[in-house]
């Protein structure tokens, strides 16, 4: 069977599985990776240009050659301001309204601002963006994301480039029971394809992802895998998982068992 | 004058952005511009005068994740 679309803001995709485009090896290597994990989107960021510099139309042109939908990134804001500013330079340079927005609110964990995303977000929606909020697991702020109009909400799994999977299960299970009309993609904190597998069984829509295919051995081959892993738990997630349970329930139906309620 | 050209003070003879971009030999179409924290579209870009402290930050895309 072939799993469902996903839909980001009116915009239909069959992969679910979001890649970033920093830590490859090589340029060659990146759009290798890009091109096995059957990736639609992909994520970029900016950054200051040096005077006389041509290293961001050297790696514009590689993104162009691959034909996928770009995402760029807020990465490394850490106010408000910076984070919207940045958002309409992206606008500017990459003619998309999309933006994932990340408010980083400490250093040591990467972990997101999340009073200044919700009131970025409200700001850039205004200013007619269709924002990606990069956000912990916790549910009023998802919901406070929500009702501020963004459709897509992003929580972490863990840290970035922590590759410790989904830390906070239950949180993500019950962001996905409260908020089944938003289309929420893990994002952040994967480390193997069956962390992937994982979100994609919680019934998480998407994934997104980047040093660990990025700084695997081989990068496309683990970009495969995590391809994988996502349609994987996607279609395990369509097909109805069974519930976990205490006790054992035998798997071989026991009536007729040989010497079944023999007299011993 | 003085600006503050990507987070670096610079004395600059340039009266607009596209004379900044002359001076500091930056070309192509890879490029963005923010004012003050203001985006300026690439389109105002000679008409938009320089003053003395403006802070001017000139970005292009990179890798992300």
């Amino acid at each position: 069977m072939a799993a469902e679309m996903v839909t980001f803001y009116g915009k239909t995709f069959s992969s679910r599985l979001l890649i970033g485009t920093a830590h490859y090896p090589s340029p060659a290597i990146m759009q290798q990776a890009i091109r096995a994990a059957g990736a639609q989107i992909v994520t970029v960021s900016l950054r200051r240009e040096a005077a006389g510099g041509r290293v961001g139309k050297a790696f514009w042109d590689l993104i162009r050659e691959l034909d996928v939908t770009v995402l760029p990134n807020t990465a490394g804001c850490r106010s408000v301001r910076e984070a919207v500013t940045t958002a309409q330079l992206a606008r500017e340079l990459f003619e998309t309204t999309w933006i994932k927005l990340e408010v980083i609110g400490d250093d040591e964990t990467l972990q997101p601002d999340v009073a200044g995303l919700v009131e970025a977000a409200a700001i850039l929606i205004k200013d007619g963006f269709q924002v990606f909020p990069y956000c912990t697991e916790d549910l009023t702020i998802a919901l406070r994301l929500r009702d501020a109009g963004c459709s897509v909400i992003m929580p972490w799994a863990a840290p970035i480039g922590s590759a410790r999977g989904i830390v906070n299960r239950e949180a993500l299970k019950l962001l996905r029971a409260r908020l089944p009309e938003v289309t929420l993609v893990v994002d952040a904190g994967l480390g193997a394809p069956s962390h992937a597998a994982d979100a994609l069984e919680l019934g998480y829509d998407a994934v997104l992802l980047n040093t660990a295919i990025a700084k695997a051995a081989d990068p496309a081959g683990m970009a495969k895998a995590f391809r994988l892993a996502v349609e994987s738990g996607r279609i395990a997630y369509e097909s109805g998982l069974m519930g976990a349970r205490d006790f054992a329930s035998p798997s071989t139906p026991v009536v007729g068992t040989p010497f079944w309620h023999a007299v011993s | 004058m003085l600006v503050i050209v990507n987070g670096e003070h610079r004395e600059i003879a340039a009266a607009n952005l596209i004379g900044l971009l002359g001076e500091m030999e930056y070309e192509g179409k890879h490029l963005a511009i923010a004012l003050n924290y203001r985006v300026v579209p690439r389109a105002r870009w000679g008409e938009t005068a320089l003053n003395s402290g403006d802070q001017i930050e000139i970005i292009t895309p990179r890798q992300g994740g």
